[in-house]
């Protein structure tokens, strides 16, 4: 029989970025919240102390921080009628584990999403008339403004220390940021990390071209900044180890470096490691969630009592507890009845490699995580989608991750050079310092056919079915890049280079799994207005449990051309706030059906 | 990890026995001066009689905590109100023989690691509170007391009733109530703060060679547990002659400022006791601190000089304490030496970096350190310990390099002198840098 905990307030699973965000406002408002993280404690002076967070074998290669994936995975097929495989290496997307989660060992991209993107069928039928969005494209609103949002973004901003420049601070452009961005109530709270050499030769080539190039903003701190929590954040000092890495500068905006200092050491909070939640407990009638039980590291089932569960893991786990514990309905692309699975996006991305002469020094291992610069020209509908026939974009960026010896040293791009031996040896010098990389991330709309479901075959090492992800790339996403990658290539001609290479893949191609990508895996749980189009409401409540709230990217209906972080904290924050201002006063749904 | 979890076990200890003393007041004994009580909790937390009298994992103030002296161990006693194994039993007459003259209920006399000379100088105003808070304010605890680890003959007592005579003042008696900064800050500096009792040279006897500001000794820097407690005194070079009394009262409230941070003790000092002290006592504090004259008189300030930053920079100067700094060090302090304030701390100019005696410095490289974890500062960065990845010669070179630096002037670091403190380091207490379990590969 399984163990029975005392009943607390809340109980959350996962303590990652939201689960520190709620934790942080639920232990103010004076709750009782415990934080069930399957993973092990981690912190910086204790895991990733200088030098030893630098080990790019143990941390790149071997993934270190990674999720266990013998344990635990996805699976993947592209189509209805593939037969899913499990994910068996860490490959396209990389999956976080441990306090923190993925929010250890991200690069620390935080980005505002630009006001359309929260709109977008709303603002594309109004724009482009309805028949503009094909029919088994399933995008939808948010049910939340920018407006709404933006308190929250920049409380965001603030708790992270991002560095960067405002471009539109209340609605008056301000030179030197991006005047493209939403209207922004305050500056960022670190000025930009600085421009590299070859960040200032893209910057000036955007410029030429007629674009509007802006400092990336990053939550890669330029200077020492303290919080509004207290906690101090240290200085990036461009050393060039922060994706798949912890940031031994305290630098890199993670739960550890912000949040986590101050939370856990509330005498209302507790962590509990090695605690691996498999279901939402629900009364009799299935409308009231009880608590969860999960399985101890000892491997004993434990019941843990709450009033709230809040659903804090990453977007796949999210969609997974949903649909094991028969909360919502489960998504069935045939008919196109249900919602738990549906929208399941991701990013489609490229690149635009520019060599330039010999003799060049870029010394590419000065790097940070997010500072570069950007550009949002062909972003969203920062463009006139009309006469191209897609809808979407991309954010363009050029960072500088770093140049590591084993995977940021590559070979001349666009030619074929063999795998080792001299002649590799002699393409990766000879490329090293001379070529740099225009990267484009492309927002991915929501099919009828992407979604999400349990595995019929495979489980995991608890015997619970795997998460089965069915996604392929469609034609608008391929057009789409295609477009953007024409447009860049004349920004990588300015610069003056020896030459540019795109690398872009082929409209039709499918969904390579073993290359690295992005982690941006979105929707399955997404936000909308009626119960009926999502699965949560805009507070993130769930419509069918209402003391379930389900956070992070699993919410977004569609997926943008930026980063998630950022709409992801500021959604937690959006919550925290109805929880504390409404729920708790009146515990019920905060949007009625 | 340990230490971390220690200083968090204490602050969890503070607020517990805060909110013992709450629940207490409104149930058990409704006559007790709660504002007594409260009082003496301060006062108890200024005195930071919770850093000796609790074990590590132990309950707050059921004693337990191993302290190494000259002739062996020693463990502090229990000083909850238990009857049988506490102090429950004493009289306020007995608890204040204990606390200011340094004699047991029983009439042994206490070994002097109990800072009862400094205690001589709390007023019986206050030792009234102190017992009032002891007995009501402290939950109970039944944790026996443990014997000294010291073989005869130097386990007798007896001398140490000599010992006391000798050294130990007078005590302090009620007199006009003098709350002027100057005042108040030397009583809690020199009384319940025993700053003396690490931040004074011991003489001979092991006694602290000055007990008030009558000698230059005082506070002029001590060995403790192979850290150098630095010189508090108004020396430029390595004391608190360039710090201001804001500088100090941050220190006090956060565990780190512009020039420096805490480390080894002072870490959980200001942990324990001197983040919950008011604004107002610490500023008193600073203030008499600042007003002790240097021990070296005329010795000039040191300046800035942008020389090594400059060499850094340029790669020209490539000697072994050079660029063990560079692919060690710079990555935090920088190659301006500088650091960040209130982050990484600055080299430059460091007393701790300047004083005589490298102990300390030495021990942070081959140890690392963690800043306290405070309310109004809760980031504890951290320095890894180099140990396992310097060798002794190496730790000489960059330690050495590091005196000699952005202006520092203080004498070379040899290798025995790196082997010798790493022979006393304690066993390890924090969890080599990078060796902590992680995700299973």
């Amino acid at each position: 029989m399984a163990i029975k905990k005392d009943k607390v307030d809340v109980v959350m699973v996962g303590l990652g970025w939201t689960g520190s965000i709620l934790g942080m406002e639920l232990t103010e408002a004076g709750l009782n919240v415990l934080a069930l993280e399957r993973g092990d404690m981690r912190d910086t002076n204790t895991d990733t102390p200088y030098p030893k967070a630098v080990d790019e074998l143990k941390y790149s290669v071997r993934g270190a921080l990674f999720q266990d994936l013998s344990r635990e995975t996805v699976t993947i097929r592209h189509t209805l009628s593939d037969v899913a495989v499990p994910y068996r290496q860490h490959g396209s997307f990389l999956l976080g584990d441990g306090v923190g989660g993925a929010g250890f060992h991200w690069n620390g991209m935080m980005y505002r999403n630009l006001p359309e993107e929260l709109e977008m069928r709303t603002h594309h039928e109004q724009k482009y008339g309805k028949k503009f969005i094909p029919e088994d494209m399933t995008i939808q609103d948010h049910g939340v403004t920018y407006k709404e949002l933006e308190p929250f973004y920049d409380f965001s901003e603030k708790v992270m220390a991002v560095s960067g420049k405002a471009g539109n601070l209340k609605g008056k452009i301000v030179p030197g940021g991006n005047p493209l961005e939403g209207e922004r109530t305050d500056e960022f709270p670190t000025p930009p990390l600085q421009y590299q050499y070859s960040a200032s030769l893209v910057e000036k080539a955007m410029r030429d071209v007629g674009y509007h190039p802006y400092p990336a903003p990053a939550a890669n701190a330029s200077q020492p900044f303290t919080n509004p929590y207290g906690v101090r954040i240290g200085p990036c000092n461009y050393c060039g180890f922060c994706e798949n890495y912890g940031c031994y500068m305290y630098s890199k905006a993670s739960p550890q470096t912000t949040i986590l200092p101050v939370l856990l050491k509330r005498k209302n909070f507790e962590v509990r490691t090695k605690a691996q939640v498999i279901k939402v407990n629900l009364d009799a009638s299935g409308k009231r969630a009880t608590g969860v039980t999960y399985i101890d590291a000892q491997g004993r089932e434990v019941e843990q009592p709450a009033d709230l569960v809040l659903l804090t893991a990453f977007q796949t786990h999210n969609v997974r507890l949903l649909l094991l514990s028969g909360i919502g309905k489960p998504y069935d692309p045939v008919t196109g009845e249900g919602v738990v699975g549906k929208n399941f996006a991701y990013q489609y991305n490229g690149g635009i490699n520019v060599v330039m002469p010999k003799g060049t020094q870029f010394n590419p291992f000065i790097g940070t995580g997010a500072g570069g610069v950007g550009m949002d020209d062909l972003n969203a509908d920062q463009f006139d989608h009309g006469p191209l026939g897609f809808i979407g974009g991309a954010s363009i960026r050029h960072v500088r991750y770093g140049g590591r010896p084993i995977k940021q040293a590559g070979t001349m791009p666009g030619e074929k050079v063999p795998n080792w031996g001299s002649e590799w040896k002699g393409s990766v010098q000879d490329a090293y310092q001379r070529t740099l990389t225009i990267g484009m991330s492309g927002s991915v709309m929501a099919y009828r056919d992407n979604y999400l479901s349990l595995d019929p075959t495979y489980k995991d090492a608890n015997g619970q079915p795997l998460l089965r992800m069915t996604l392929n790339w469609k034609e608008n996403e391929g057009k789409m890049l295609t477009y953007i990658a024409g447009e860049m290539e004349k920004v990588g001609h300015a610069m003056n280079p020896e030459k540019v290479v795109k690398a872009v893949r082929k409209t039709g191609s499918s969904w390579d799994t073993r290359v690295y990508q992005s982690t941006h895996l979105t929707g399955g749980a997404i936000m909308g207005t009626t119960p009926k189009n999502s699965v949560v409401n805009k507070y993130l409540q769930s419509w069918d449990v209402p003391n379930v709230f389900v956070y992070g990217a699993c919410a977004f209906p569609q997926n943008m051309g930026y980063n998630p972080t950022g709409l992801v904290t500021a959604l937690a924050y959006h919550s925290a706030k109805a929880i504390r201002e409404q729920y708790l006063k009146n515990p019920g749904p905060l949007v009625q059906a | 990890m340990i230490k971390h979890y220690f200083i968090a076990a204490c602050a969890a200890v503070m607020s517990l026995s805060a909110f013992t003393a709450a629940a207490q007041g409104t149930t058990a004994a409704p006559s007790v001066d709660q504002q007594l009580v409260q009082r003496g909790e301060y006062l108890a937390k200024a005195g930071d009689c919770v850093a000796c009298h609790t074990a590590k994992g132990g309950k707050p103030f059921a004693g337990g905590l191993a302290i190494a002296t000259p002739i062996g161990t020693v463990y502090s006693s229990n000083i909850t109100p238990d009857k049988e194994q506490g102090i429950g039993s004493y009289s306020e007459a007995d608890f204040d023989q204990a606390l200011r003259h340094g004699i047991r209920k029983d009439g042994a006399s206490l070994y002097p690691a109990m800072p009862y000379p400094s205690y001589a100088k709390v007023k019986p105003a206050d030792v009234k509170a102190l017992y009032a808070y002891f007995m009501n304010g402290v939950q109970s605890d039944p944790t026996p007391n443990r014997g000294v680890d010291i073989t005869w003959p130097l386990s007798m007592r007896w001398p140490l009733s000599i010992w006391r005579k000798v050294f130990a003042p007078a005590v302090a008696v009620d007199g006009p109530e003098d709350n002027s900064p100057l005042i108040r800050g030397q009583y809690l500096v020199e009384g319940l703060g025993h700053c003396g009792a690490c931040h004074t040279p011991r003489g001979v006897g092991m006694q602290e060679k000055a007990l008030s500001n009558d000698s230059s000794a005082f506070l002029s820097g001590g060995v403790i547990d192979g850290y150098l407690a630095n010189n508090l005194r108004g020396d430029a070079r390595d004391g608190l002659g360039n710090w201001s009394e804001a500088d100090i009262v941050a220190f006090l409230k956060t565990g780190r400022n512009s020039h420096s941070a805490a480390f080894g003790g002072m870490a959980e000092v200001v942990a324990n006791s001197t983040q919950y002290m008011t604004e107002q006592d610490l500023a008193a504090m600073a203030k008499y601190l600042k007003s002790l004259k240097p021990v070296k008189e005329g010795t000039a300030a040191l300046a800035y000089d942008d020389k090594t930053h400059q060499a850094l920079r340029k790669g020209s100067d490539q000697s072994p304490g050079a660029m063990a700094f560079l692919n060690n060090c710079a990555a935090c302090h920088r190659s301006s030496g500088k650091g960040y304030d209130e982050t990484f701390p600055t080299l430059a100019l460091s007393p701790t970096v300047n004083a005589e005696n490298p102990a300390s410095l030495i021990r942070i490289v081959l140890e690392g350190a963690e800043m306290p974890w405070t309310h109004k500062a809760p980031t504890q960065f951290a320095m890894p310990a180099f140990g396992s990845r310097l060798s002794d010669q190496e730790v000489a070179d960059v330690v050495t390099f590091i005196r000699s630096s952005w202006g520092n002037q203080a004498s070379s670091v040899s290798a025995s002198d790196v082997a010798k403190v790493r022979k006393q380091l304690p066993e390890k207490k924090t969890v080599e840098a990078g060796s902590a379990p992680l995700a299973k590969q």
